[in-house]
């Protein structure tokens, strides 16, 4: 205890220097910046800064303070467009459209924005202090989690996807199998079979979610606004209302079932903040069953995703950090920067490099604490951007997500698509078939499916395995009770 | 006219002293390297390095720009380079050893080694077959006992299908105790890194990995590595771990990076990117930038590499049919 509080105080001695604060402030303006935009994410964007901390000859623990701020600050930035706009700017804020966008349309923009401000900070804040007390057993009790128990938790996460939903179950378990269907394009990561694909060469990486996201939440709401009257709507959006403390204390349960959910399976390589997100989001949900107006602008469903989301982010960096595995391709190009400069990322890194790995837990301590400061007071100006006239608005917003599509994969072809996947989230709309059950089925199916073959070639095939270890028993118990939970709640009230 | 060109290329090779390469009649404009994949992987940095190195040194007059092409691994590129810029003289596309499998397999549709220009290679990274800590394999021969005894009781996971770099590895060892690769109980991971996980948490107990990404591992005592997979043995934190050659099997796999041009990039260009690459391989601050990036020395060009690279190709394409990866013809 005391020795690791000496060593992250040597970490706060490099964090606390006056060119290290600004490299995190540069990179909490960047990572924002990014979070803001479609399809370019935190990966694009340190794979870019990389070669110019190379040129600027930065030493290693500073370009490293200045990547990681980029990556975590990014999820600061993914809620704003989905508040206002009702367009996730990142994959893991596609949750926070279910209630911060209501909550907009009823005037009260500026307290989701300023309640996910604050649960962005107080998600990533814990699990920075977890991660510098707990960092190695974590890592271990990680790698211990199998192809079985993955399988056990993304079917708890797809069992909770009737709770997103909104108005009728069965809508959403049947755009969630579309979203599951959808996954399924492309070669086959086990034998190399091309599935799916038409024979289109296009096809073959499978549909990028960047392009479907967009495609479903922007293009489609863009579609539909031009169909029904702009003007109203538009007007009637707006700051209003600022946050008040009872708001405030109202989402904080919220808030720490979130943080621990998202630095749970943010540790995890191979879930991601996606995961956590939607987990957060639809426990809440069930949770809070019958008490709250989810789906039509709720508080709480704006706090728990992005609190999960950002707390997933810095759990990420824990198997990185003192493992050497990457959890996400985003943390693999943060470990490709240190060999970058001749620094083994590894299980040794905390003795041989303690500046590098203590400099950056430390800086994260400061970083998240410039976010907030950032973001607080931008409240206020993001919220007038609603007051742009949609004819300016809204065009605009088209221009960025065609940008973001090409930006994030060169290809004309990914354009075409996102504007087919627009015309279908449009039609969706108008079936009030909800869209985040797609998106959902569609991160969750495909590590679905590759956890399940994994787990099966493990055990050649004996469907036993996925019920061996005691965390996926756990698991699979959840995900029946989440699975009858609504049917017991409906007897009950037929009953009364 | 393929075959005509790459002789031509090779006989004005010899001439193309530095001075002389403008006195052609060839400068790059607004030159381009395209990278086949997403900015952050191998060839991404394939390019980054190549092109940032060449405008440093002053090799290259001009800033070469990075064109980011991702999709199907390498085949939207060739595609793109087949049917649009067959003759272009100032573009040249990133490729590994990954590119010549998939090739052989015949996953770039109907383009093939003879549908490019290759130019040379800048560095390789070497194989290496890794298990757990406490393995009860400590060389490359009691995996090839235990694979004799059970081969599909052994499960094998990497990063890639079935067919792929990592596949082909572990098939060869599988092979060369004579068992049939297609047997191996194979398990797909996304990326080294989750693989690597999986070898540290248990579930699987051998890693076909590249000797450039378990450094950290190996040096922790986490994990053991039984062999790796190159001519000599590699020097640095390696060095200690014998080739699989001097274990008696006779495998080794380089995993080459480097460039090919459209298929009828002109002579002079061809030449002037050839003799680019040769000078960069031979400038004082080449080895440092190239280790960094964990590519180990591979200094081939011109003639001599496309000669290699088609040989390789052909060995993959036979290999592949040989474990039933593509079907006999």
């Amino acid at each position: 205890m005391m020795e690791t509080l000496s060593a992250l105080g040597g970490g706060f001695a490099v964090a606390l220097t006056p060119f290290n604060i600004m490299l995190a402030l540069v990179g909490c303006i960047v990572g924002t910046a990014i979070g803001v935009l479609p399809g370019i994410g935190p990966l694009n964007a340190i794979a870019l800064l990389l070669p110019f901390c190379l040129a600027l000859r930065l030493p290693p623990e500073s370009a490293l303070i200045l990547l990681a701020a980029v990556y975590y600050g990014s999820g600061y930035g993914g809620r704003i467009t989905a508040i206002l706009l009702n367009m996730p700017g990142e994959p893991s804020a596609v949750l926070t459209t279910l209630d911060g966008h209501p909550l907009a349309k009823q005037g009260r923009g500026g307290a989701a924005l300023a309640i996910s401000g604050i649960g962005s900070f107080v998600g990533a804040t814990l699990s920075v202090v977890a991660m510098t007390f707990m960092s190695v057993p974590l890592a271990k009790i990680a790698v211990a989690f199998s192809p079985a128990d993955y399988v056990a938790l993304i079917a708890f996460a797809l069992s909770l996807l009737g709770a997103v939903g909104g108005v009728s179950a069965p809508k959403a378990w049947g755009a969630g199998c579309f979203g599951i269907m959808l996954a399924l394009i492309g070669v086959d990561s086990g034998t190399g079979v091309e599935r799916f694909t038409f024979g289109s060469l296009e096809m073959l990486g499978g549909i990028d979610f960047t392009v479907l996201a967009i495609g479903l939440f922007a293009i489609g709401e863009i579609l539909l606004l031009v169909e029904t009257t702009m003007r109203a709507e538009a007007a009637k959006i707006g700051g209003g209302q600022r946050l008040t403390a009872k708001e405030l204390v109202f989402c904080l349960p919220a808030m720490m079932r979130a943080t621990g959910i998202g630095f749970v399976i943010g540790v995890l390589p191979g879930a991601g903040a996606s995961v956590a997100s939607a987990l957060s989001y639809t426990a809440e949900k069930r949770i809070n069953e019958g008490n709250g107006k989810f789906g039509q602008g709720d508080m709480r469903g704006v706090a728990a995703p992005e609190t999960a989301d950002n707390a997933a982010q810095i759990g990420n960096l824990v198997p990185m950090l003192s493992l050497g595995i990457p959890g996400s391709g985003t943390t693999a190009v943060l470990l490709g920067a240190l060999l970058m400069y001749n620094i083994t990322p590894g299980p040794l890194l905390f003795e041989q490099k303690p500046e590098v790995a203590w400099g950056l837990i430390a800086s994260m301590y400061v970083g998240n604490v410039l976010l907030l400061a950032l973001n607080l007071p931008l409240v206020g100006v993001f919220a007038r951007l609603l007051s742009v006239p949609a004819s300016v608005l809204y065009p605009g917003v088209l221009a960025l997500s065609f940008a973001g599509v090409y930006a994030a994969s060169n290809s004309a072809f990914d354009l075409i698509m996102s504007v087919v996947f627009g015309v279908l989230g449009w039609l969706f709309r108008k079936m009030d078939i909800p869209l985040v059950p797609i998106v959902l089925g569609f991160v969750l199916g495909r590590m679905l499916e590759d956890n399940l073959r994994r787990a099966l070639a493990l055990s050649d095939g004996a469907v036993s395995a996925l019920v061996e270890s005691p965390v996926s028993i756990g698991l699979w118990v959840l995900t029946v009770g989440a699975l009858l939970w609504p049917l017991f709640l409906a007897f009950r009230k037929g009953r009364a | 006219m393929q075959r005509r060109s790459v002789i031509a290329a090779a006989t004005a090779l010899p001439f193309s002293a530095p001075g002389l390469v403008s006195a052609q009649g060839f400068t790059p404009q607004n030159p381009e390297c395209i990278a086949p994949a997403a900015p952050g992987g191998g060839f991404d940095i394939t390019c980054r390095l190549t092109t940032r190195v060449l405008q440093e040194t002053g090799i290259s007059p001009v800033p070469i720009r990075t064109q980011n092409m991702p999709g199907g691994i390498g085949a939207v590129a060739i595609n793109n380079i087949n049917a649009q810029r067959r003759s272009d003289p100032n573009v040249i596309v990133a490729f590994s050893t990954g590119s010549w499998l998939n090739m052989a397999q015949g996953r770039f549709g109907r383009f093939g080694e003879n549908d490019v220009r290759w130019i040379g290679a800048i560095g390789a990274d070497y194989g290496v077959i890794c298990v757990k800590r406490d393995s009860p394999f400590n060389n490359l021969q009691d995996l090839m006992n235990g694979f004799r005894q059970n081969v599909a009781g052994i499960p094998v996971g990497s990063s890639g299908a079935v067919g792929s770099q990592d596949w082909t590895k572990v098939a060869l060892v599988a092979r060369a105790a004579g068992q049939d690769p297609r047997r191996m109980r194979y398990v797909p991971f996304e990326g080294g890194g989750a693989a690597m996980a999986a070898l540290l948490g248990g579930h699987i107990q051998v890693f076909p990995g590249d000797a450039s990404e378990i450094r950290g591992q190996y040096e922790a005592r986490e994990i053991k590595i039984l062999a790796v997979l190159s001519p000599n043995r590699l020097p640095g934190v390696l060095a200690d771990v014998p080739t699989a050659k001097e274990q008696g099997v006779n495998i080794e796999w380089p995993i080459v990076r480097g460039f090919y041009g459209p298929p009828q990039m002109p002579d002079a260009a061809y030449t002037w990117w050839v003799d680019a690459i040769r000078r960069l391989q031979a400038h004082p601050n080449w080895a440092e930038q190239r280790n960094a990036q964990g590519l180990f020395e591979f200094n081939m060009v011109g003639e001599e590499f496309s000669a290699f690279a088609k040989a390789r190709t052909a060995e993959y394409r036979q290999l592949a049919r040989d474990v039933g990866i593509v079907p006999a013809q």
